[in-house]
């Protein structure tokens, strides 16, 4: 292409063909998402494995404070067992919530 | 091809007026891109890591009972696994013996379990994190100072999978003599108990007979793990408000300056265009262009940003809001579980909005006489 035909491309033209290199990537990146989804499966299944053959029962995230690091663990009194009036300070406690099933106990269950 | 012509002659015409004030626009598509990045990274993340906690959480224990004493999580004795195991539906009942072991040296917290596959006496295998935080490899040796203070040598037999490390990063494999060495933990009491049942439909009900049979007994239920993860990288949870009302306050700020009002320059641009013959229709049209050229453009390069952020660089932005004070942080590198109805909501919650608040003020002054509007 000369330079002279350059200089008249269209802005339409660049703009368009901007979102279309866009959206290929968003394609491509797609694609790759499925492919790594398909290729990970064993990997997934080993993790699943080790989880059934060592007993865990939580995700290794947060390991600063024993109620975040085992969260499905923890109870209402965890944040506060260093010594009384040991408020809840961990960074990490502040961004997650406790556990679903201490939201939702039946009446009768405080002791949890 | 004339209604594509007409649409590309006003998208060309729409470029060059947004090119006449060149940095305002590239400063706001700059900070609309940077919003949807934000937003988009936390869609992919929580999503991600919801997916990958749901697979590699069912294997964990059907139930786990734990003890209560004075609110505290109490050692539970060996009397209790044989009771529990007279339980109809209980098919095995193992004793766990697990605990948290804080390294000074590294200051970093381990996590201690003696597995039914033991590793041998004097013999321990270390997650990624621990060997990495320690600067140890296997066949080296570790101390580790146990409850009367006395040193315990261990020698590294081998290290656990790195692929696993989001579930074993901090985890230290010790045989059951050595552990209980280190904790002072007596024969026949155990941190907690793991359950296997014949019917999973029946853990609910078991684990209410546990609670009847020993009143200071916790049960917790696999499912009440696997929701644990799902509500905490829920939209509602600390993390993901915390990023994404900032980042909607940001957008909501950003489209009501566009939504309240046009420039004088705008304006007059409108009035003048008006003047030449422009339908009011046409210049709704170049408006909408306006809008959803900027708009689009912000959109698709902050998702596909997001998506190299959280799926190849270990969404290194929020490792540091994760990590806490913990010195011990999991690599791992998340599986792209793409949650299509997630970038679908941003989609219409990020490009209409914006798109429309364009048009609105662009309409009243559009229906205005354009000598009145260029005034």
């Amino acid at each position: 292409m000369s330079i002279g035909r350059m200089t008249h491309i269209r802005k339409s033209s660049v703009f368009l063909s901007y979102l279309l290199v866009n959206l290929c990537v968003l394609f491509a990146l797609f694609v790759h998402a499925m492919l790594n989804v398909r290729e990970a499966k064993p990997a997934l299944e080993g993790k699943s494995a080790l989880v059934r053959s060592l007993g865990l029962t939580d995700l290794c995230l947060f390991s600063e404070a024993s109620y975040t690091r085992h969260l499905s663990l923890a109870d209402f009194s965890t944040p506060f067992q260093d010594c009384p009036l040991s408020l809840e300070h961990f960074p990490s406690g502040s961004v997650v919530e406790p556990p679903e099933h201490l939201r939702e106990m039946a009446p009768g269950d405080a002791d949890r | 091809m004339k209604w594509i012509e007409k649409q590309r002659n006003i998208i060309d015409f729409t470029l060059s007026s947004l090119l006449r004030r060149k940095t305002k626009n590239i400063a706001l598509v700059f900070v609309y891109t940077v919003i949807v990045f934000v937003l988009a990274s936390v869609v992919f993340f929580s999503h991600s890591i919801k997916k990958e906690a749901s697979i590699i959480l069912q294997g964990s224990p059907e139930i786990i009972v734990q003890r209560l004493s004075a609110g505290m999580h109490a050692l539970i004795p060996e009397e209790y696994v044989s009771g529990i195991a007279k339980i109809r539906g209980v098919t095995s009942v193992t004793g766990r013996l697990w605990g948290y072991y804080y390294e000074p040296t590294a200051r970093a917290n381990f996590t201690l379990l003696s597995p039914e596959e033991q590793p041998g006496e004097g013999n321990i295998m270390a997650g990624e994190g621990v060997l990495r935080v320690l600067h140890a490899s296997p066949g080296d040796i570790l101390s580790l100072t146990s409850y009367k203070g006395e040193q315990v040598s261990l020698r590294v037999k081998g290290s656990l999978p790195t692929s696993s490390s989001l579930v074993s990063a901090d985890l230290i494999l010790i045989s059951e003599g050595d552990f209980r060495n280190i904790f002072g933990f007596s024969k026949g009491l155990f941190t907690d108990l793991a359950l296997r049942v014949r019917n999973p439909r029946e853990r609910v009900t078991i684990a209410k007979k546990i609670k009847e049979l020993y009143p200071d007994a916790r049960p917790i239920i696999r499912d009440e793990i696997l929701r644990t993860y799902d509500s905490v990288f829920n939209w509602r949870s600390g993390l993901l408000l915390m990023v994404m009302t900032g980042a909607i306050l940001a957008f909501i700020i950003f489209a009501w300056d566009k939504a309240t009002g046009l420039s004088a320059e705008e304006r007059r641009e409108i009035g003048i265009l008006k003047a030449v013959g422009w339908e009011t229709s046409d210049i709704l049209l170049m408006k909408f262009w306006e809008g959803a050229s900027m708009s689009l453009s912000s959109f698709l390069g902050g998702v596909i940003l997001a998506y190299f952020h959280v799926f190849f660089t270990s969404s290194a932005l929020f490792a540091p809001v994760l990590k806490g004070w913990s010195v011990l942080y999991p690599e791992f590198r998340l599986t792209p579980f793409i949650d299509v109805g997630g970038v679908m909501t941003l989609f219409f919650l990020t490009v209409l909005p914006y798109t429309v608040a364009t048009i609105i003020p662009s309409w009243r002054a559009a229906i205005v006489d354009p000598d009145s509007v260029m005034r």
